[in-house]
């Protein structure tokens, strides 16, 4: 770098100035306000300690089989319905009707996010509409949805579109909105054009608050499942869950309440994985 | 406002006022700054120092002009906050915005000489204070700007750590030659660096200061002690008690 023996001045005050002026004395450590990171797996001690009560709770006859089936009985039906043939086209009726909806309801929640977080006339037209949606209840619109898309597989997958696209929007374009104004500011003094300042400050800037609308998309669309397959079906988990409820059967509502937290954890972890990638450089502030 | 170059002169403005609500911050300021002269500008906490660096960027758009505001298109800010993007890596935040083919090999050869060479490729995030003000220099003079606009770059900086910045960005702005408005409230930054020192006060400019010495400074020069002893009197600093 720099000599600065020709900088007299500079030589002077770099002799002035200590090593450690500016650091504090420390002593001990400092109070930790977050709470550390988790080791790996320890998010499960919950769940598990959950199903140990359950267990326990069922077999000292505390909780009878009537009224909630013991864990392990509900792993062994569900064992006997997969063995036979029998779950997998219910489970994946549903799948591709939770799936379908939730690739609709991300992808034009993401686009309506774009056009009314980047456009003022976007954000006049979209942004009200979507307030509205958020106020109405999806199951409200059941009664109309039938009337328009018929009692198929159309009104059960548009119905899921539209739970999906509210918080996927909401998320997406509050963080379009809370974008750092220093960025902006730093973006108009280099000069960026429009299309630079969207792909290169913007979008990576939203990305955290897409991802947590993800989170919540991707169990979402599960919960609505579940009430819409009351209506005119043969297959899906949740009409395996209410014929079981016509006859009594507790431990296929169980396995039906298993393979929904399953599909839950499992989506959940692979957004988290996908985030984590997506979002490599924040890890290096924790680390 | 329009804005177009001269040959003279770097900055052009005329009756500069900007006010927030009923508070007036800046009255009728005029300013001149001749091509690739080092400015420094003085000012108490609140004097509205950041507030005319932010016109003069032209990042305030309810700053108002009688007539004329010149000021090169090529005009480069250096924030107190390095605003360094955290998605994207040093050199990425060094090119951004530039649409010259050899952007990434000018930016690797800049980051050597403010020292981070082996910094390219990390995130800004593990970087250390000194260092993404210095990648943030790196990114500004990397443009080659006509006109450098700096607040208070270094004021989150330890003291030795500041020291090897004035050194460095003086270093770098010789080569370059730009003209710069350096934002400060350290007076001896202002005397070992600069051409000419402003003093803003109640919304003026209430002294300008010609500092005709040559580089490199000693701060023994009876010239400077006199003009250090000047701005702190001004400042209400009685050097004597310390
Ligand atoms: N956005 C704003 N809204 C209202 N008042 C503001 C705003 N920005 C600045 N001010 C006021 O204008 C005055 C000048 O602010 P400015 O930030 O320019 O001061 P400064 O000289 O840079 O001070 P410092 O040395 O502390 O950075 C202050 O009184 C401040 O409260
Ligand atoms: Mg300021």
């Amino acid at each position: 770098m720099t000599d600065y023996t020709s900088y007299p001045y500079l030589a002077a005050r770099l002799q002035r100035a200590q090593p450690g002026d500016d650091q504090q004395a420390r002593t001990g450590k400092a109070v930790r306000l977050t709470p550390g990171r988790l080791p790996a797996g320890a998010r499960l001690i919950g769940p598990l300690l959950l199903l140990f009560v359950w267990e326990a709770a069922s077999r000292l006859g505390i909780l009878s089989a009537y009224t909630l089936t013991a864990p392990s009985t509900a792993v062994v039906t569900g064992y006997e319905m997969l063995a036979d043939g029998m779950l997998l086209p219910h489970l994946m009726a549903s799948a591709g009707r939770a799936y379908a909806g939730l690739f609709l309801g991300v992808t034009v929640g993401v686009l309506l996010a774009l056009l009314s977080g980047l456009t003022r006339s976007g954000e006049a037209l979209i942004d009200g509409v979507v307030q509205i949606k958020r106020a109405v209840p999806t199951l409200a619109l059941v009664p109309l949805v039938i009337i328009w898309l018929g009692i198929g597989e159309a009104m059960k997958i548009f119905l899921i579109f539209t739970a999906v696209l509210v918080p996927v929007y909401i998320n997406t374009h509050a963080a379009l909105r809370g974008i750092d104004i220093g960025h902006v500011e730093l973006a108009r003094t280099l000069g960026l054009t429009r299309g630079e300042f969207i792909r290169k400050v913007a979008l990576p800037g939203a990305l955290p608050g897409f991802f947590v609308s993800l989170r919540l998309a991707v169990t979402l669309c599960w919960t609505a499942l579940v009430v819409l397959e009351l209506i005119n079906t043969q297959t899906g988990i949740g009409y395996l869950m209410n014929r079981a409820r016509d006859w009594g059967q507790t431990d296929v509502i169980v396995v039906g309440i298993f393979i929904y937290a399953i599909l839950g954890l499992v989506s959940d972890t692979v957004v988290r994985l996908i985030e984590a990638r997506a979002l490599a450089y924040r890890r290096a502030l924790g680390a | 406002m329009n804005v177009h170059t001269s040959s003279f002169s770097s900055v052009s403005l005329r009756n500069l006022s900007r006010g927030f609500g009923d508070k007036t911050i800046l009255k009728d300021i005029t300013l001149e700054i001749p091509k690739g002269q080092f400015v420094a500008l003085l000012g108490e906490s609140g004097s509205g120092k950041t507030t005319l660096l932010r016109a003069l960027a032209g990042l305030d758009d309810d700053a108002v002009t009688e007539g004329e505001f010149r000021r090169p298109d090529n005009t480069s800010v250096l924030f107190q906050d390095a605003r360094l993007l955290p998605w994207m890596s040093v050199i990425d935040n060094l090119t951004l915005g530039l649409r010259r083919s050899d952007a990434k090999a000018t930016a690797r050869t800049m980051l050597e000489a403010v020292g981070l060479g082996d910094k390219a490729d990390v995130w800004p995030s593990t970087l250390s204070g000194g260092q993404k003000q210095r990648a943030a220099l790196a990114r500004s003079l990397l443009r080659r700007p006509e006109l450098l606009l700096a607040d208070e770059p270094f004021g989150a900086l330890d003291a030795l750590t500041r020291i090897r910045m004035h050194g460095l960005l003086f270093h770098l702005v010789e080569q370059t030659k730009p003209a710069v408005v350096l934002v400060t409230h350290d007076v001896d930054e202002a005397l070992l660096l600069s051409d000419r020192i402003l003093v803003l006060r109640d919304g003026r400019i209430a002294e300008d200061h010609q500092v005709d010495l040559p580089h490199p400074r000693s701060p023994g020069h009876p010239v400077l002690m006199e003009l250090r002893r000047m701005l702190l009197t001004s400042f209400g600093v009685e050097q004597n008690l310390i």
